[in-house]
């Protein structure tokens, strides 16, 4: 490997690591599209169970969407759920395994969607597993489509005009929803478009794992993210448009502690 | 006096030239190339190194691309 | 020491599961097998065996806790009726593909749609030709008494790892809701986690260092690779046939031949009984399983009578297994009251003369 400046050879020695890509992650290229978030939430929970040397009981479930072929990259057992039906095969592992790590990793249109019925009961029924809930306003394996967090005037490619709430209802803020159920114990909105956002959402993802030991109920964590394919933009020029406009909809912060909602909604 | 110096090390053919570590990183290290990998993304390369290992860079890579190396250097 | 009592079918297939070792139910309510979950929940078999209950959201929900927790390993089952057996045919079919053993009983009631509570057996397509997408079958039972409403249990889950597939116990409300005498079997215990990973060294227990991880999925993109599995799948459905199950009742002199399954099958014994008396010897042909079907002893018996008829409380569905199987050797009819009409042994005998006796 060779170094480019001179400088730099006397510092890049193993023992001078200060990062380096968890083990938890495989080798396997991620198939996302360049600079989509997906890929730094895949580090952020793969970092997490290693750190909580967890990895040989944890068991997660990857969704349809994008994120469906997760086994790929992460390097623990997993199932790979039908459409919006991750939370129920969760629930049954965790009841069925109580002492093990059992996490759901869903997009919008699986969780919001088709999927909003086993989330809401999921999480009715608190039980002690962690989801974690990528939010990028659409459906990007299949191209793109309005999802139900599509903003209200968001173009898709089922939204070509723009979303018209009336003909296509408002953006759905399932975590809100899901907050005021007495089930869940941790609710939290975080991103990753910036590395301090990326710290705090390790540290929302690190939490929303630990609780799993106190059979607590749901510890829910979603991720704000770009979708750069599906909105048409670089990486760079999504991640300022999801500030200006994703965050208004859906402002990031804790929404309930400890069991105690810590925001009105 | 010792000071704190980093240096990266980018998997460039696991790069997708994402562009997010040029926009994060406050020295300018890094920067897209004009090369291509064998995807045919043009991806991120090291300019300078003036590198302070602040890991702004590792945090926000989607592909989890770049290692990172710190170390105390006599200036 | 087994134990007799006196009990409702699906009673019977709730204390049999508690009984076989299962690990987890999951069910929700429909007529005519909500008794199902209610025996469960009271029986409380938390503490007895250890073994999970939950009323699931809907049969959705329900059958893929299925997915969640036989791909995990653990013997795991539903029940539920047509309607919501219509739910589960995605996850069904995903279980299929991707190899996760699990136990699903329908108590069939009268369709389409909504359609009656009172019993039927017009799911017979559904269950033995693949209700969901894609190429698959199921192993398919179908209990005629209480007493295998209980056996089927036991076995069905043998069948399920022996095969790491999906097994039906086609059912119906007449099977799930008369009371009947059963000997109930001693309780096998709950596997442990040694055994689990033991038997189902697949199963997604933890990536313990010493092993690759374990992914449990039907997806694949590669055509080419999906398709092997595919045709490995078809192994699999071929070596079924293997634990093919039927039984003949005075069918040794027969000259008609009834073929019926469940509670048609039960409703023909008498039938035959009431032919015999005016000298029609007729006898009765009934599949155990419906998928792998018994075609070759119905083949044999086909080349001793003069005439079949299939009773089958729908418009005709196993019929056309039944003609695959005699290659009209000899003339097969259909006959059976629908929607939820059950039909009476008397309403047999008047069929089997018109359509059989009288004819051939």
């Amino acid at each position: 490997m060779d170094v480019k400046f001179e400088s730099w050879k006397e510092i890049i020695k193993d023992e001078n690591i200060a990062f380096k890509k968890t083990k938890v992650l495989t080798d396997n290229i991620l198939s996302y599209c360049p600079g989509c978030g997906h890929g730094v939430v895949h580090r952020l929970v793969a970092e997490t169970i290693e750190e909580m040397e967890i990895q040989d009981q944890t068991i997660g479930i990857a969704p349809v969407g994008c994120a469906v072929l997760a086994y790929d990259f992460f390097d623990l057992d997993m199932q790979q759920a039908a459409h919006g039906r991750a939370p129920a095969l969760a629930t049954a592992i965790k009841r069925l395994y109580p002492e093990k790590f059992v996490f759901t990793y869903q997009g919008d249109g699986d969780l919001a969607a088709i999927g909003g019925n086993e989330t809401i009961h999921a999480c009715n029924r608190g039980e002690n597993i962690t989801i974690i809930f990528i939010n990028n306003g659409i459906y990007g394996m299949t191209g793109g489509q309005m999802a139900p967090t599509t903003l209200e005037g968001m173009v898709t490619s089922t939204s070509p005009y723009g979303r018209d709430p009336k003909l296509m209802g408002y953006p759905l803020r399932i975590t809100e929803l899901i907050a005021m159920l007495p089930g869940t114990y941790y609710v939290t909105r975080q991103a990753v478009y910036k590395p301090a956002y990326v710290r705090k959402a390790k540290k929302a993802i690190r939490k929303a794992f630990e609780n799993q030991k106190l059979n607590k109920g749901v510890s829910f964590v979603e991720i704000v993210s770009n979708c750069n394919s599906g909105w048409k933009m670089t990486p760079v020029e999504a991640n300022k448009w999801l500030e200006e406009n994703m965050l208004k909809t859906f402002p990031l912060g804790d929404i309930k502690v400890d069991g105690e909602l810590v925001k009105e909604l | 006096m010792a000071k704190v110096k980093g240096a990266i090390v980018i998997d460039i053919e696991k790069c997708k030239g994402c562009g997010l570590c040029v926009e994060v990183c406050p020295q300018k290290v890094i920067a897209l190339g004009d090369k291509v990998n064998a995807k045919g993304y043009f991806y991120a390369d090291v300019v300078n190194e003036n590198c302070t290992a602040c890991e702004n860079c590792v945090m926000i890579c989607p592909d989890t691309v770049i290692t990172l190396y710190r170390a105390k250097v006599e200036v | 020491m087994s134990e007799i009592r006196l009990m409702m079918g699906n009673e019977a297939i709730a204390e049999a599961a508690i009984r076989a070792g299962c690990d987890g139910y999951f069910g929700y309510p429909i007529t005519p097998q909500s008794e199902v979950l209610e025996y469960l929940m009271a029986e409380k078999p938390y503490e007895r065996t250890g073994m999970v209950v939950l009323q699931a959201e809907s049969e959705l929900a329900a059958v893929n806790m299925l997915y969640g927790g036989g791909a995990a390993g653990k013997r795991v089952m539903t029940t539920s009726s047509s309607p919501g057996i219509s739910l589960m045919q995605e996850a069904i079919s995903y279980m299929a593909g991707a190899e996760i053993p699990c136990l699903i009983a329908n108590v069939v009631r009268g369709g389409p749609g909504l359609g009656t509570i009172q019993p039927s057996q017009s799911d017979y397509f559904q269950a033995t030709k693949g209700g969901g997408h894609g190429d698959y079958c199921l192993f398919v039972l179908a209990p005629s008494s209480v007493q295998e409403m209980a056996d089927f249990v036991k076995l069905g889950f043998e069948m399920a790892f022996k095969y790491r597939n999906p097994v039906m116990i086609l059912s119906d409300g007449v099977i799930g809701q008369v009371m009947e005498k059963v000997e109930l079997i001693d309780p096998i215990p709950r596997r442990t986690q040694e055994e689990i990973i033991k038997e189902c060294p697949w199963a997604t227990t933890g990536k313990t260092p010493d092993r690759e991880r374990n992914i449990i999925t039907s997806l694949d993109l590669d055509p080419i690779r999906q398709e092997k599995h595919v045709m490995n799948l078809k192994e699999k459905f071929e070596k079924m046939k293997e634990d093919v199950m039927w039984e003949n009742i005075q069918t040794d002199d027969a000259e008609y031949l009834i073929v019926a399954y469940g509670s048609s099958a039960r409703i023909s014994q008498k039938t035959i009984d009431l032919a015999r008396n005016e000298g029609i010897k007729v006898g009765l042909f009934r599949p155990i399983t419906l998928y792998p079907f018994p075609e070759k002893e119905l083949e044999r018996l086909s080349k001793q009578v003069k005439g079949i008829l299939s009773v089958e409380m729908s418009l005709g569905q196993l019929i056309e297994d039944v003609r695959l199987a005699v290659h009209d050797r000899v003339p097969v009819e259909h006959y059976g009251r629908v929607g939820g009409s059950v039909h009476t042994p008397f309403q047999v005998l008047e069929a089997l003369k018109e359509k059989i006796v009288n004819k051939y």
